[in-house]
């Protein structure tokens, strides 16, 4: 916890210019890589940019998300890609040789343990990304995700898996 | 070695053009419109993320420029592509209604919520 105690340390002054230094860096990237080459001034607007937004933006972001386990939200992060590569060729072998009377169309109810709603976030958009789901609507509560499978012969079977493969992960990574 | 180059940034093109053509095919085939949700969020990931990898290929191999804002692309597109995604579901629930929804245990979908808990 000796980060923490670093950050309430820090002068007021200087937190005041960098309320979200992981996104000032963020941005600062972003800018380099949209103009698609290194000069000393691309990185001095993108410095701007990157000290400007966070300033302009901080009163949106009153709880800013903290992440336990950098490594694992990578590893996160890699594992989503894998599962969209899979979900191309699943969706795309569905769509070419099932017949539309064959597909178990349905929808599921996927209770929530996350309670960040940053988490909860994240977790919606991976469902709709990866193979054969689409989340379409929280409850007003936030306790449950409503889910559109395409192709879901076994409804239990889809939440188990929502719930296990992506987030387990994602309550390691957002405490 | 560039025949080598130029048959991988094409095959690269063909692959990404045929995900995007199954997608397509995907909103005409699929019957209402939540199934066809699926087409567009899916199949055209690899569509797009084909044509981009064909082209940072191209210009490191062919004209020897690194250029790494094709990765930009496909991380705005893993961002918006769930919450257009997200809101057509809603929009569509609200003006269908369907019959044949779930519903949770205590709240409403905040697409129907009124503010009061169900029974």
């Amino acid at each position: 916890m000796a980060h923490a105690h670093a950050q309430t340390a820090r002068p007021p002054l200087l937190r005041r210019w960098f309320p979200h230094p992981l996104l000032s860096l963020t941005l600062t990237l972003i800018w380099l890589l949209l103009i698609n080459s290194f000069s000393a001034g691309g990185l001095l607007v993108g410095l701007v940019l990157g000290i400007a937004i966070p300033r302009l933006t901080s009163s949106f972001w009153p709880d800013r998300p903290k992440i336990r386990h950098y490594g694992k939200a990578l590893r996160y992060i890699l594992l989503v890609i894998g599962d969209i590569v899979t979900a191309n060729l699943q969706v795309a072998r569905i769509i070419i040789f099932r017949p539309v009377a064959s597909l178990h169309t349905r929808w599921v109810v996927v209770p929530l343990s996350l309670t960040n709603p940053e988490a909860i976030t994240v977790l919606a958009g991976t469902i709709t990304m990866t193979p054969g789901t689409v989340s379409c609507d929280l409850s007003a509560d936030g306790r449950a995700l409503l889910v559109h499978c395409l192709d879901a012969p076994d409804a239990e079977a889809t939440v188990r898996e929502i719930k296990e493969r992506y987030e387990a992960r994602l309550q390691e990574i957002f405490p | 070695m560039e025949f080598i180059n130029e048959l991988l940034v094409a095959a690269l093109i063909v692959v990404g053009a045929s995900f995007a053509l199954v997608g397509s095919w995907g909103l005409v085939k699929l019957p209402d419109l939540m199934s066809r949700l699926h087409a567009p969020t899916k199949a055209t990931t690899l569509g797009v993320g084909g044509a981009l990898i064909a082209s940072m290929v191209y210009f490191l191999a062919l004209n020897g420029t690194l250029s790494i804002h094709e990765l930009l692309i496909s991380l705005f597109l893993f961002l918006t592509a769930p919450l257009t995604a997200h809101f057509m579901s809603k929009a569509w629930l609200h003006s269908q209604q369907p019959k044949d929804l779930p519903h949770p245990e205590k709240r409403d979908w905040s697409t129907f919520d009124t503010g009061s808990e169900r029974h």
